[in-house]
Order: structure tokens, then C-alpha cells, then sequence
């Protein structure tokens, strides 16, 4: 039987007496790449905030790798349940600099070998590491941010891919270093994107949100042949 | 200076109040409201100041302090109602401040331990406090709504909450205390301390009223940065819930 890193059971959230996300129910298996599709506003970010400890449930209850989610330190968790954030969030420093930011809240050493690695390892090259963030590129943004959070080298990846388009070499470059990450270290990746073509490529499984629910989930396939009506139109919205 | 002379000088309310009905200013009201307060208040204040003077008993010095440090708070919560708890924050901050001056004051014998110090010192001492505090929450409240997306990012990556406010905090501080050391830079060169003003009208010797005012500048550099430095500490825990979440700023 397959190991579930990620269970959940009827979960709910709301933000000042607004529904935001409504019963989501669903396990996430170990060792696979789950994307996760749907239009603007359903929930996706939401839903992995709750997933990092950022933000819990109002209603039901999640549990991480078989235990429940308040059993963990929020420390813990959030180094447990890595996230790279939509808007790949950068402090206004160096790339090294970002680097270090993990190592620094852990009171790990960190050095040249490290970061060395940790850029390498993303697909870009060392001499980035000098350059302020706020001259990188899109693409190169959300690889920084990739590689911060691995340097807690969690077992679940959060990917929210940043909702401006990255132009096509930068998706084959993410898409690469994620199925990378995957085998290279098993890691669980649940994956935000905006591409259902690569949801299909490079996904196990999916889950189709819409509105705060989830529509459907299974198999990456299901979006080449949608069961319900919303994730028809969902499908046919984003190829026009 | 007697009563006929003070009603002299309504002169000096008279001509901007006039000037606002010709002008069609609309400041009547106001200084006509401004005016009646000032008058009340600070009789009141200063037959109130004469009796503790007169009767020296350290009770009535502990109660005006005590109302002072009451209308101080009263006054800076307004800035701070998204902070839990800040009434008493603000009552804690502005009694250590006032502990640790006058401490340092009378327990150095650089002051005497007479009413006619203590109580105008400590008036001083906690209406800059509560300028400071005042200042500090503002930029607080707007570095944290401003900064969101890098507290959420450090706290993603497992920092503590201290960790996560840690600079936001520091540069909350330093703000609020930039003023104080600024304005100390060019005092003296174009308006004299109001302080020094009077006590040279008073007759005191310049060098005299320097030395005192001297004192005051150097009190209120202290005041500005442990003022802000305590209330920071004080409050940046309140931001976060036992989750180590952002609370919501809005509630
Ligand atoms: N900080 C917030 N305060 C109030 N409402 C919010 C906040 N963040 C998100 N929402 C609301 O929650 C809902 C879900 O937002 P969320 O960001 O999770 O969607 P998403 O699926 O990630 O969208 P996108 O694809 O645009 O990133 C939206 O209706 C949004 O308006
Ligand atoms: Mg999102």
C-alpha cells in the first residue's frame, strides 16, 4: 500500500466570516508530485498555508507523514513542510544572502561549499550568488526561492509557482529541477502551477480547485478528460 | 506678573481671533476653546502644583505622577489599539521610564528630592514618553502592514517570531528615536528650550539654566530610546498567535 505524507479530513477556512476554502477532504502519497490546478481565487495558496502552519483550519484536520498537524512545533513544521511562496518572496539582499536566511534561523553554519550547492543544484550558476535579488529574473527568482527552501531539506516541498507567466524556457527549467528534486531525494512536492500541459507531464496526480472545493482529484490524466462540468470549462479556459 | 496683566495680554488671543472673523478663518471656536482650556487647566495645575509644594507629603507627589502617567496613557492607546493589551504595555513602559530617571536622579543626588523637582522632571519625562510611544506605534503598525510578505517568509522558513520581527522592530525604534537626537542637534541655535526660557526670565544665571537645561536634553535622549525599546519589546509578541501565526492586524 502506498504511504500517505499528507491526510486530510473535512477541511474549512474562513478569514473574517468569509468562506475561503470549504470541506476538502484527500490524501497526498508519499513520494509523488501532486499539481494543483484551478482558477484564480479557488484556494490553491490558501490551502498550502494551512498545509506550512501558516495558517490553520477553522474545521477539520490534517495530518503530516501520520501525525496530526498540532503534534508538530510550528518550527518544526514549517522545516517539515517546506514552502516557496507565490510572490518568491526575497529579503532585500544578496542571492547569498537568501541563501543563508535558513541557516541563520537554525544557527547552521554556512559557507561558500553550501551555497555553492544549493544554486547548483537549482540549475543556476555561481556567479548569481553576488547579484542583489532584485536584478534576477522571474524564472531565476522562483529557483532562488526553490533552493532556500530546500536548504531546511524538508520531506514536503510546497511549490506556488508566481502567477505572472514564466516564458517557456524558465517552465522547462522548473519543470526539470522539480522531477529532479523528486528523485533525487524523494521528496514529496506538491506543485501550483498554471500549466496543465506540465501537470500532465510532470504530475502523478492532480487536484482540480475551484472556489475554495476540490472538484476533482486522481490521476494527472483526469484533465485530458474532466468528469464534471466546472473542471470542463476550467480545462477549456485555460487552452483558449 | 499679577491678574490685571495677565488680562492684558488676552491681546494676544484677541488679534488671531479677530483676524479669523475678518479673514472668515473659521478658527473662532476653536480659539476661543483652546483658550478657556488653557486658562482652566493650568490654574487648576497651578494652584494644585502650590498645595503639593506647600504640604511636601510624598502621597500627593505619587498621585500626580500617577495621573500623569494615566492621561499619557490615556492618550497614546488611541495609536495602539491593534496591540492586545497596550493600555497596560503603555502604564508599564511610562512607570519604568519614570523609575529608572528618577531613580537615577535622586538616588545620584542630582536633583533635590523636593516636589518642585520631581514633579515638573517627571512631567517632562513622561509627556516625551508618550510622544515617543506615540510615534513608535505609528511606525510600528505601518512597518508590519508594509512588511507582511517578509515576516510571512521568515516565519515559512521556521523562525522564531522574534527572529521574524526582529528587524522590522529595529527599524521601528530607530525611527521613532531619530527626531529626539536630531532636534538636539540644532538646539540652541534658532529657538531657546522653553524650559531655559523661563527659568532665565525667572532672573536665573544663563550658564545656570544651560547646566539644567542640559540635564533635560540628555534625560529625554534616555527617555526616547528606552521608552520605544521597551514598549517594542512589549508588543511585537502580541502580533503572533501560539501557532507562531501573524494575528490579524484589522481585529
Ligand atoms: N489575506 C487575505 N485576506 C482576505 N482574503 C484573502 C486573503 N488572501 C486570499 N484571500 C481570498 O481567499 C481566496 C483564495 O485565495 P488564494 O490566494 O488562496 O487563491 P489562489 O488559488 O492561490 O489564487 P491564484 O491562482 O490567483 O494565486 C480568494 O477569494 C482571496 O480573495
Ligand atoms: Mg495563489
Amino acid at each position: 500500500m502506498n504511504k500517505k505524507a499528507i491526510i486530510c479530513n473535512h477541511v474549512s477556512y474562513q478569514k473574517n466570516s468569509e468562506q475561503i476554502l470549504t470541506d476538502i477532504s484527500g490524501e497526498i502519497i508519499k513520494g509523488n508530485i501532486t499539481t494543483f490546478v484551478g482558477p484564480s481565487g479557488a484556494g490553491k495558496t490558501t490551502f498550502f498555508k494551512l498545509l506550512n502552519g501558516l495558517l490553520s483550519p477553522s474545521e477539520g484536520s490534517i495530518n503530516i507523514d501520520g501525525k496530526p498537524i498540532e503534534s508538530y512545533s510550528p518550527i518544526d513544521l514549517r522545516r517539515t513542510v517546506g514552502i516557496a511562496l507565490q510572490e518568491a518572496t526575497m529579503t532585500n539582499a544578496t542571492v547569498r544572502e537568501n541563501l543563508m536566511l535558513p541557516y541563520q534561523l537554525s544557527n547552521r553554519t554556512f559557507n561558500d561549499k553550501i551555497a555553492n550547492h544549493l544554486i547548483n543544484q537549482v540549475g543556476l550558476s555561481n556567479d548569481v550568488l553576488s547579484k542583489q535579488t532584485n536584478d534576477l529574473s522571474g524564472g531565476q527568482r522562483q529557483k532562488l526561492s526553490i533552493a532556500r527552501t530546500l536548504a531546511n531539506q524538508p520531506k514536503i516541498l510546497l511549490l506556488d509557482e508566481i502567477t505572472s507567466s514564466l516564458d517557456r524556457l524558465s517552465q522547462t527549467g522548473i519543470e526539470t529541477l522539480i522531477k529532479n528534486i523528486n528523485t533525487e531525494y524523494g521528496t514529496t512536492i506538491l506543485w501550483i502551477t498554471h500549466n496543465l500541459q506540465q501537470a500532465i507531464d510532470v504530475g502523478h496526480d492532480t487536484w482540480v480547485m475551484v472556489n475554495g472545493q476540490v472538484i476533482e482529484k486522481g490521476p494527472s490524466e483526469l484533465l485530458e478528460n474532466p468528469k464534471t462540468e466546472l473542471v470542463r470549462e476550467f480545462v477549456k479556459g485555460v487552452h483558449k | 506678573m499679577n491678574y490685571l496683566t495677565l488680562s492684558i495680554t488676552l491681546i494676544f488671543v484677541l488679534i488671531p481671533f479677530v483676524l479669523s472673523k475678518t479673514l472668515k478663518l473659521e478658527l473662532g471656536k476653536d480659539i476661543i476653546i483652546a483658550t478657556t482650556r488653557s486658562i482652566i487647566q493650568l490654574l487648576a495645575v497651578g494652584y494644585l502644583l502650590q498645595y503639593v509644594f506647600e504640604v511636601k507629603h510624598p502621597i500627593f507627589i505619587l498621585a500626580m505622577i500617577s495621573l500623569m502617567i494615566g492621561a499619557a496613557t490615556q492618550n497614546a492607546r488611541r495609536k495602539g489599539v491593534s496591540i492586545k493589551g497596550i493600555t497596560w504595555k503603555l502604564i508599564l513602559t511610562f512607570t519604568t521610564i519614570e523609575l529608572l530617571t528618577q531613580g537615577i536622579l535622586l538616588g545620584l543626588a542630582i536633583t533635590p528630592a523636593t516636589p518642585q523637582y520631581i514633579i515638573p522632571i517627571s512631567g517632562m519625562i513622561i509627556g516625551n514618553s508618550m510622544v515617543l510611544s506615540i510615534l513608535f506605534l505609528n511606525r510600528f503598525t505601518d512597518e508590519i502592514s508594509d512588511k507582511e510578505d517578509q515576516i510571512e517568509l521568515y516565519l515559512s522558513l521556521g523562525a522564531t517570531p522574534k527572529q521574524a520581527i526582529h528587524r522590522h522592530l529595529i527599524t521601528s525604534i530607530k525611527a521613532s528615536t531619530i527626531p529626539t537626537i536630531e532636534n538636539q542637534k540644532t538646539i540652541g541655535l534658532v529657538q531657546l528650550p522653553g524650559m531655559m526660557s523661563g527659568q532665565i526670565i525667572a532672573g536665573a544665571a544663563p550658564v545656570q539654566a544651560v547646566q539644567f537645561q542640559l540635564l533635560i536634553i540628555f534625560l529625554l535622549l534616555t527617555t526616547a530610546v528606552v521608552t520605544s525599546i521597551i514598549l517594542g519589546f512589549l508588543s511585537y509578541p502580541t502580533l503572533f498567535n501560539d501557532r507562531m501565526q501573524l494575528t490579524d492586524q484589522n481585529n
